[in-house]
């Protein structure tokens, strides 16, 4: 079953028209770099598959099921998450959402068994991202990219299959950027999962994606790098005339209007 | 100072409402919603004294007020009351405006009013006792079985969103126990000193500690601190209780953040 399958999918936020009759499949194991102007709707559809906004026509299904909130074969990493950071440390910070979703008393307050279970999939987690040595720190001493880690890790608690990172480069420097998407890759690989990756500088994931989805004027396109990021393709989904310009294994894109002004 | 029954009850009924203020207000630090407790203690205002003014006793009038003006924050917000300052501010407002209007029906104002608004813990009854420690167990079962989807919600609402936690619900049931404890500590320290109960300890205890387990715990005991050494302070030195309360509340957290403050300067920290 593809990890994403969309079929007819018509999505409306509002007044805003997001995705209009949008058929697309993610194939197992995929990283797919999302692109498209802000206010796009990437968000958006992230949330529809999470199943957090219902779709207004068609039909999603992750790995073959509807979509629903509470799906954990999903790991969700959303868009600036760090409000003012809280005075708490990083394993507290990823434990409040292991079963964060029950009632009761947080998972590391409960005795016996439950806890060291608890405990071992915490420190999984954390290992897989490489953030033991950020376990003990408060987050509000943590850089941007420390807390993307962390993020990271809660995004992988219950091995999910799927990972929906929702521009996770926002606010990263190039070089951190770069370490970023070399260790999403590393743990796709590692563990098998597919990967949608939104963001708006599609160059940090050259060479590590393997295919784009392309979401602009209530279309969407997949493909692979050289099939979407054509001038024609993003022309018609911007709707103004679009220039790609390969150079040193970097693409630009260019719209008209934003060369002009 | 034990050998007076008020004054056996006037500890007794700090300690519960501090174990009350500790806890809840620890969550109410965190999730941003310090105000929250403040703006519904006004509103109870209006609610003791509308309730005094028809002949009804006060506690409940405050109750009832908060636990509705409550509900109506967690319907109406968006699962979060950050960023509403204004709005609350306003209401609180309004709300004390309206308490002083009932007041200036009411022919005995003045030591009601006093009451009301600084607290009046020496004038705790076993009736009242009673009650104070039902609320008081009921909202600590509520927030045993509430406290982990709270803490994801309030931590990272989008992510817990989608995991299936209803971000209004759980808001709207934390606000409930708030509202509830509010009218409690308004016992204690009046309308206008809560903040001294629920947020001066949950804020002193998350300046010491990193961990919400660890937080709970000080933040409990901290608040037990300031109500007791509050209380013994007022006995011994014959000023209001709610004074030496607020004072050791305050004395806490700056304590706490000058005690930070070295600790982030001693230690090479290179963030």
């Amino acid at each position: 079953m593809p990890p994403v399958d969309m079929a007819q999918v018509t999505l409306r936020i509002g007044a805003r028209t997001i995705l209009s009759d949008v058929g697309l499949t993610v194939p197992a194991g995929a990283f797919v770099g999302m692109l498209g102007p802000n206010g796009a709707g990437k968000s958006s559809l992230i949330r529809a598959i999470l199943g957090v906004v219902p779709v207004s026509a068609g039909r999603i299904a992750v790995f073959g099921r509807p979509v629903g909130r509470g799906n954990h074969d999903i790991g969700y990493l959303p868009q600036f998450p760090a409000r003012s950071a809280p005075r708490l440390d990083g394993r507290s910070f990823i434990a409040a959402a292991l079963h964060g979703e029950r009632w009761g008393l947080p998972c590391d307050w409960r005795p016996g068994r439950h806890r060291r279970h608890d405990a071992m999939e915490i420190d999984r987690v954390l290992d897989l991202v490489g953030a033991m040595h950020l376990a003990r720190r408060p987050i509000d001493h943590l850089s941007g990219g420390e807390r993307q880690r962390l993020l990271l890790a809660q995004a992988l608690l219950g091995r999910p299959r799927l990972l929906l990172l929702d521009e996770p480069l926002a606010s990263l420097d190039p070089h951190r950027a770069r370490e970023v998407v070399a260790l999403v890759d590393r743990i796709r690989r590692q563990l098998g999962i597919a990967v949608l990756f939104s963001t708006h500088d599609l160059n940090p994931l050259l060479g590590v994606m393997d295919r784009v989805l392309y979401v602009g004027r209530g279309a969407a396109r997949l493909g692979t790098v050289d099939e979407v990021v054509t001038s024609p393709v993003l022309s018609a989904l911007y709707g103004v005339p679009v220039e790609v310009i390969r150079a040193n294994g970097r693409i630009f894109v260019v719209a008209d209007g934003v060369v002009q002004s | 100072m034990f050998a007076f029954e008020f004054m056996r009850h006037a500890f007794a009924a700090t300690g519960i409402v501090a174990i009350l203020s500790g806890l809840v207000g620890y969550f109410m630090v965190l999730r941003g919603e310090s105000f929250a407790g403040h703006a519904l203690s006004h509103v109870g205002f209006a609610g003791a004294t509308g309730a005094l003014l028809v002949g009804m006793p006060p506690f409940w009038g405050l109750m009832g007020a908060t636990v509705l003006a409550g509900v109506a924050m967690g319907l109406g917000g968006r699962g979060t009351t950050q960023g509403r300052d204004v709005t609350i501010g306003l209401v609180l407002s309004c709300m004390l405006g309206c308490g002083l209007l009932f007041l200036h029906f009411l022919t005995t104002s003045a030591t009601r009013a006093t009451a009301l608004l600084f607290g009046n813990v020496l004038g705790v009854d076993r009736a009242m006792l009673g009650w104070l420690l039902v609320l008081g167990a009921g909202c600590v079962l509520a927030m045993a079985a509430l406290s982990r989807p709270l803490l994801f919600a309030s931590l990272q609402p989008e992510t817990a969103e989608a995991r299936g936690v209803n971000l209004r619900l759980v808001s709207t049931v934390f606000l409930a126990i708030v509202a509830v404890v509010t009218a409690e500590c308004v016992q204690i320290t009046g309308v206008l000193l809560v903040f001294a109960l629920m947020v001066g300890p949950a804020a002193t205890a998350q300046r010491l500690t990193a961990t919400p387990g660890w937080g709970i715990v000080l933040s409990v005991l901290l608040a037990i601190g300031a109500g007791w050494g509050g209380l013994a302070l007022s006995w011994w030195t014959d000023c209001p209780a709610s004074f030496w309360i607020s004072a050791l509340s305050t004395v806490a957290y700056l304590a706490a953040g000058a005690w930070r403050f070295t600790e982030r300067g001693a230690g090479a920290d290179p963030a």
